[in-house]
This record gives C-alpha cells, sequence and structure tokens, in this order.
C-alpha cells in the first residue's frame, strides 16, 4: 500500500549527530529490517517515519508525500513499541478499539474489526483483561492487534521481541512473518538481532554510528559483505578474521598468518594475486572451518595446524575455539570431532569461500 | 546447614527489634505528646462553661455526669456557625476544583509539549514559589475592587487559584513527566491530538497525583484564614469557619467552650477528607518522585 523513501536525512541532537545522510527507498509491502548494534540510529531512523522526532536535514516521504512536518497522527502509521505501550486503565478491548474510536467509527463497524484483529492474534478470549493481567506474550500480541485493526499504511515495529523468552521469540518471529504475509503491507522492523533480521526480511539495512553500512537481502549480505562490520554483523557465530600476507611459491598461493599458513584454492587465487606481498585483512566463517576428519567431499586444502581452546558442543554441531599461531579461530565442526581442549589438531580452513578486505579502509577488496 | 541459618535469622530478627526499640518507643512518645493539645481541645468542647473555667480537661474523666452537646448546640445555632460552614465550603470546593484543573492543563503543557522557552517559563512559575503572599494582598485587592469583586466568593477563588498553582503546576509537572514516554507517543501515533491524550491517557493514569493536590489544596484553603479575611471582609454572610471562630475569640474574649467546640467542627471535615483519600496521599508524594 505504501512506498517510504528516506532522501538524505540528517538528525542531529545538538552535537551528537544520530544520523547521517541516511537514503533509504523501501518498497510498498516489503519486509525492511533496520539492524544494528545500540546506538546506531535504527530506532531514530524508525521514530523519524513515525514523527516522533523532528528532520533536522533532508526528507522523508511516505508514498508521493513528503511527511517533514506532518503530525505523527496523520500518517497512518502503526507502530509496536519495545514496551508495548498498552494504555494500563483500559481492557484489552478498549486498548484495540483505541484507534478506532478516536476516528469516530460506528460501534457496529467496529465491533468486528476489533474481534477479528483479536482472533488474528489469538487474544480474543483475553478482551475484558487488563494489561496488567496478560502475561509478556499476550501482551505483545495485544499491542500487535492494536496496530493492525487500523490497516495502516506503513506498520513500524521497535525490538518487539526483546522483551521475550527465547522460546516465545521464535515462535513470534514466524507469526510476525505470516502476519506480513496476511496483511500485505509495508513492515519496518528495528532490531539488534541479527537472527531476527535473516529470517524475516525481504532486504536487510545495516547501520552503524548513523551510517546504512549495506542494503540487501539477507542471503546478499550473508555471503557478500561489504566491510568488516557487515561480515562480522551478519552471521552467527559471526566472521573470523585475521591479518596475513599474501605469498607466491611453485605449489600455488598461501597467505602467511601469525604463526600459521592457508592454502588458497586454485580457482580463487586470481582474487589475492592482485595483493601479492601484501597484508590484507581475510575472512572466514566458522562453517567453512573442518575437522580434518570430517571434511566435505571436493575440498582439497592443506591442514592448518592449530589448537583447541575450548569446546563447545551444542549437539548437532560442535563450536571449537582454536589458536592458529596468535589467531583466533572459531570453527563449527562436525558432532562426531575427537578434538578436546588442549589438543594440538588439524584443521582444514576452506578459502573457497572467503572474504578480503583492506586493513586500512575495511572495506571489501573483492570486486 | 539450614537449622543453623535459621537460627542466626532469628537471631538477628531479634537483634533488630532490640535496636530499633528506642526508635519505636520515641515515635510513640512524640506522637503522644504530639496529640495532648488536641486531646485536651475534644475533652474541653464536651464540658459545661463553668467546669472548663475552673479545672483542668484532664480531671473531666473522674466524673462522667460532667459532659455536655449544648456547647456544640450553641455554636451551630446562636453563633452561625453553620452558615460559616457552608461559606467555608463555598469557598474551599470550587477554588480547590478550579486550582487543579487549571494546575492540570498547565502541567501537562510543561511536561509534554513543545513549548517555545517551556522550561524558563516552568522555573518562573515555580520561582513564584518564594513570593509572600502579603506582598500580593493590597495590589490584588485594588484590582478586585475596581472591578467590583471585593467581597464576593469569585473573588477568593481567583486568588486562592492563583496562591496555589505555582505548587500544583510543580506537583503535577514532575508526575506526569515520570508518565512512560511510550504511551503517549503510541497514543499521538493512533491519532489523538493533545487533548485527547490529555483527558484519554494522562489523567485517568494520574488520579493518585490529583487526589494528593486536591487534599493539599483543599486542606490549605480551608484553614485559610487571611486570604479570607483580606478580599471577604468580615461579614456574617459571606465569612467562612476560620472568620467566625476568630471573631468567638475577639468578642467573647474567654468563651472557652464555645472556641474549643467551633474548632472541632472545622476540623471534622478536613479530618474526613484526609481519612477517605489517604491511600492516595502517599501514593501521591511518592508518585512524582519515584521515576525519572
Amino acid at each position: 500500500m505504501a512506498r517510504v523513501l528516506f532522501d538524505h536525512v540528517t538528525k542531529r541532537f545538538g552535537e551528537f549527530t544520530a544520523l547521517r545522510d541516511f537514503n533509504l527507498e523501501i518498497a510498498d509491502k516489503e519486509f525492511l529490517v533496520l539492524v544494528g548494534p545500540s546506538g546506531c540510529g535504527k530506532s531514530t531512523a524508525l521514530r523519524m517515519l513515525a514523527g516522533l522526532e523532528d528532520i533536522t536535514e533532508g526528507s522523508i516521504f511516505i508514498e508521493e508525500r513528503r511527511v517533514n512536518g506532518v503530525p505523527a497522527k496523520d500518517r497512518d502509521i502503526a507502530m509496536v513499541f519495545q514496551s508495548y505501550a498498552l494504555y494500563p486503565h483500559m481492557t484489552v478491548y478498549d486498548n484495540i478499539a483505541f484507534g478506532l474510536r478516536l476516528r469516530r467509527m460506528p460501534k457496529d463497524e467496529m465491533d468486528p474489526k476489533v474481534k477479528e484483529a483479536a482472533s488474528i492474534l489469538g487474544v480474543d478470549t483475553l478482551l475484558d483483561r487488563k494489561p496488567g493481567q496478560l502475561s509478556g506474550g499476550q501482551r505483545q500480541r495485544v499491542a500487535v492487534a492494536r496496530a493492525i485493526v487500523r490497516e495502516p499504511k506503513v506498520f513500524l515495529l521497535d525490538e518487539p521481541l526483546s522483551n521475550l523468552d527465547a522460546k516465545l521469540r521464535v515462535h513470534t518471529r514466524a507469526e510476525i512473518s505470516k502476519l506480513h504475509q496476511r496483511l500485505g503491507t509495508t513492515f519496518v522492523y528495528v532490531t539488534h538481532d541479527q537472527v531476527e533480521a535473516m529470517t524475516m526480511a525481504d532486504r536487510i539495512a545495516v547501520m552503524n554510528e548513523g551510517i546504512i553500512q549495506q542494503v540487501g537481502s539477507p542471503q546478499k549480505l550473508y555471503d557478500e559483505p561489504v566491510n568488516v562490520f557487515v561480515a562480522g554483523f551478519i552471521g552467527s557465530p559471526s566472521m573470523n578474521f585475521f591479518e596475513a600476507e599474501v605469498v607466491e611459491n611453485g605449489e600455488g598461493v598461501r597467505l602467511e598468518g601469525e604463526g600459521f599458513v592457508v592454502d588458497v584454492p586454485d580457482d580463487r587465487a586470481d582474487d589475492v594475486r592482485g595483493f601479492l606481498g601484501r597484508r590484507m585483512v581475510f575472512g572466514v566463517r566458522p562453517e567453512n572451518i573442518h575437522d580434518k576428519d570430517y571434511v566435505p567431499a571436493g575440498i582439497t586444502a592443506a591442514p592448518t595446524a592449530v589448537k583447541v581452546d575450548v569446546t563447545e558442543p551444542m549437539g548437532n554441531e560442535v563450536f571449537l575455539h582454536l589458536m592458529a599461531g596468535d589467531t583466533k579461530l572459531l570453527a563449527r565442526v562436525d558432532p562426531r570431532t575427537a578434538m578436546r581442549a588442549g589438543d594440538r589438531v588439524e584443521v582444514v580452513i576452506d578459502m573457497e569461500r572467503m572474504h578480503i578486505f583492506d586493513p586500512e579502509t575495511k572495506e571489501s577488496a573483492l570486486s | 546447614m539450614a537449622k543453623q541459618v535459621i537460627a542466626l535469622s532469628k537471631r538477628e530478627r531479634l537483634l533488630r527489634a532490640v535496636s530499633r526499640g528506642p526508635l519505636h518507643v520515641a515515635i510513640i512518645a512524640i506522637c503522644l505528646m504530639w496529640m495532648v493539645p488536641s486531646t485536651g481541645l475534644f475533652v474541653s468542647s464536651f464540658r459545661p462553661k463553668d467546669a472548663i473555667a475552673t479545672t483542668g480537661w484532664w480531671t473531666a474523666f473522674s466524673t462522667a455526669s460532667e459532659f455536655t452537646l449544648a456547647n456544640y448546640q450553641q455554636v451551630l445555632t446562636a453563633q452561625g456557625m453553620a452558615q460559616s460552614f457552608m461559606n467555608s465550603l463555598i469557598i474551599a470546593l470550587p477554588a480547590t476544583l478550579l486550582t487543579v484543573a487549571v494546575a492540570a492543563f498547565a502541567a501537562y503543557a510543561f511536561a509534554w509539549m513543545d513549548l517555545p522557552g517551556g522550561e524558563i517559563i516552568f522555573l518562573v512559575v515555580v520561582g513564584l514559589l518564594v513570593v509572600p503572599i502579603q506582598l500580593t494582598l493590597i495590589p490584588v485587592l485594588r484590582m478586585f475592587a475596581s472591578a467590583g469583586l471585593t467581597g464576593t466568593f469569585p473573588a477568593v477563588w481567583l486568588a486562592h487559584t492563583a496562591y496555589g498553582l505555582p505548587f500544583a503546576v510543580f506537583l503535577l509537572r514532575n508526575f506526569f513527566i515520570a508518565l512512560p514516554k511510550d504511551l503517549l507517543e503510541s497514543a499521538f501515533l493512533e491519532g489523538a491530538g493533545h487533548m485527547r491524550v490529555f483527558f484519554r491517557i494522562v489523567m485517568p493514569l494520574s488520579v493518585p497525583s490529583l487526589a494528593a493536590l486536591f487534599i493539599f489544596q483543599f486542606l490549605w484553603l480551608w484553614n485559610d484564614l487571611l486570604v479570607a479575611l483580606v478580599y471577604l471582609g468580615g461579614f456574617r454572610n459571606v465569612a467562612p469557619m476560620t472568620v467566625t471562630i476568630s471573631n468567638l475569640v475577639s468578642s467573647f474574649g474567654s468563651e472557652w467552650h464555645l472556641l474549643t467546640s467551633a474548632a472541632f467542627i472545622s476540623m471534622m471535615l478536613p479530618l474526613v477528607v484526609f481519612f477517605a483519600l489517604q491511600r492516595y496521599f502517599v501514593q501521591g508524594i511518592l508518585a512524582g518522585a519515584v521515576k525519572g
């Protein structure tokens, strides 16, 4: 129903710049997630879109309408707050109906809408209760029901899952995705949790220090991060980084790190030849480091000697905290591994999927 | 192990009780001392005139037959105290409601609206707390005189409201600003303007602080003598109880039996108000301070 556009938006609080030259286009019906560490400006961006903060510079458009200076109440936007912000003195029914009553909707038109929204969220049996009598999960559902009942153009969610326990969070994540499909409304979702971003988003905008780092589909961000920040932020456990010098001898291209050496597979050799003799930052994800005894077929790289610091069995896999020379690496290996803390062992670091970054700019060196 | 823990905590409890003992004794002693004059007043108000003049109130309990309701009867009928009681109500109730209403609007604006220079205006309003009331009596009286308001109830309503506002605005603003910001923002997003947010969200959530302010202001106005005397004059048809009681002293000299019963009639309503709303009273004082 609505396209959203941030056009060169800057937000300053006194001396502090919370958002710097922020440009983002959110397509109609898209589920866009703003993700980043706390204080990165993601909530500020959302609050500006909602009309709760002034815009210092630039413009925000909803559909074709420039909304700078348009009060929150006239933007036709609904928001779910992290605290849920339910009105404690009203029943669940009155909470959901609040916005409709403000629009003076007749009772016979309002009543079915309230009940439908409540039943979509599964809170139709709680309509007579006050928020104080609800559990955290129920409150969260009421907050969402209150937001969808008005059928807003844009739906904003500010860390709506962070007050739920882990199990409920996973469940609600799927529910919100389903809700998005059902409503077909533009969703803008703010979170600091990259797992939420990856699982729900059509597109993710990764932010840091008030600046958008990269915008793209979850897979694109995972496979082709543009800088060290995005590479480290997306993916859990996060990517390993190490500095190494690119060296070529008769046998092929190798990376010489602090106290260890890794082979570069032939089909990636051309990517690094341009940096021969230079020290670069290399990134390799934990799942690309394998126990020597359980290497997937097709990976031919020579093993690298490492020392095991800690093992963390997860059941379906084991996380190994390794020391390769002076470099810390995290590996995510087959659960059958026999490696134990303190062992000196060999692992296969598969550089087929490596990422290369400039040590100065921290930008990706892959074109 | 467990036994030891329990034994220890028992000993601790005992120690605490012993160490707090003197504190409790002191508090009870102070309360009793505080209550002695009021108790004396109360007992005296039921004693005949001659008995009050000749013996102390503490001797009253030895001869029970001495008690009488005649003092109250005389005060309420012959001295016009019933009329004054009504006058006090007519003065205190509207003036209190007016103060609370105006202060609530102002406090909301200071707490939640983007007023240019709002902080400074708020500081000025609170700063007015230090202006002595006596400083304003003559200029305001002149103003009322030129407007033909002297001797009328609206004059005291306006005066009391004006004198009460600095504290009232201060109290309510600090309470309102401690309300969760998300609640108000959520209401704005749903399409509510400031008026709706004020009446539908802020007012219902602020009942404790409004009640506390109501009690404060009502007690203050009920006990006021100065403002009523200056702006109303001493005329019997408009005089509140405080004025009438003080007249009892001057015109009857040592009519203790009338004075004591009149004082008790005057104390009755504040006591009722206080006990009816005391739950809010304590809550309200703490309410603004806890968060923020």
